[in-house]
């Protein structure tokens, strides 16, 4: 293992971390609700009566700034390597697995584990190995 | 406090405002691009620990954010607490998140940083966003959803 310092941005990683800490604080204290994406999306696809406002507003808020962001001149650094087939197989399982798992990196990752959920860290930990196995075999294994 | 629809009509402004805040911290973090997060999860090549001091920041702030919110009935605002009670470690949590793993480091996109990358209009983007909600739809009509 050795790190890549010119990739590497600690103070970033640490800020943005903190605005994300802080965005699912406030949602829980005073929505009473996990800012779990993969929950709050899936949740849409049988929707309940009374539940879907929330659900479309916090989708919009997440597309929305981003796209303030470029509307007023700066450039969202997204870069997709997978090629297409590949893409299309891993939102599938992403998709899937975060519901039948009952979470993703924000609902298990962050706020399960700011709440010590023994799942929530069960759950985090078999989908940091799976991530960091599957990157090893398409980089360095298969490759 | 008010009628249940001032109620959903709060719940869903805090919903837009979180989601934006979310999606800041997503982008300042560096976190909304999949190269990034695949430099970290390629621990055996360069590796980038970015993501750790992600989580790291967001879990100093939810240690003591979340501290005590599951002992409350209603938010600071009046509404339910909905927050998850279940604690078992079952196949489905393991088997699920095995799946959400081999997809996240096959493409280095979860569903946040997926719903951010969909403002960009990249292709990719909109493609991946469209293959995830269909894995969402394939659980919802699958066996695994009915014994839920």
């Amino acid at each position: 293992m050795h790190i890549d310092w010119v990739s590497f941005t600690p103070w970033r990683a640490l800020g943005g971390g903190a605005l994300i800490g802080i965005a699912a604080v406030l949602f829980a204290r005073l929505a009473g609700r996990i800012a779990g994406i993969s929950g709050i999306v899936g949740g849409l696809l049988r929707p309940h009566r009374h539940d879907v406002a929330w659900r479309v507003a916090f989708i919009v808020g997440m597309i929305a700034a981003p796209l303030l962001y470029v509307l007023l001149g700066h450039a969202i650094d997204v870069r997709i390597d997978a090629p297409v087939g590949v893409l299309l197989l891993a939102g599938l399982l992403v998709g899937f697995g975060a519901r039948l798992g009952s979470g993703c990196t924000s609902g298990h990752g962050v706020c399960g584990l700011a709440r010590r959920s023994p799942r929530s860290l069960a759950a985090t930990g078999v989908f940091m190995a799976a991530g960091f196995f599957t990157v090893f075999l398409a980089r360095h294994a298969l490759a | 406090m008010s009628t249940p629809a001032v109620k959903r009509r709060l719940e869903a402004a805090i919903a837009l405002l979180a989601g934006a805040l979310f999606a800041v911290g997503l982008l300042v973090s560096g976190m909304a691009n999949p190269a990034k997060v695949l430099g970290f999860l390629d621990v055996f090549g360069a590796w980038d620990p970015s993501l750790a001091l992600v989580m790291g920041g967001a879990l100093i702030v939810g240690a003591f954010g979340f501290a005590g919110a599951s002992k409350r009935a209603v938010s600071a605002l009046g509404l339910p607490m909905r927050l998850p009670t279940s604690r078992d470690i079952d196949s489905r949590l393991v088997l699920g998140s095995l799946a959400f793993g081999v997809g996240w480091g096959l493409a280095g996109l979860c569903p946040g940083p997926a719903l951010v990358a969909i403002a960009t209009g990249t292709p990719k983007a909109l493609m991946f966003a469209a293959s995830m909600l269909a894995g969402m739809a394939l659980f919802e009509i699958s066996p695994a959803r009915s014994s839920k």
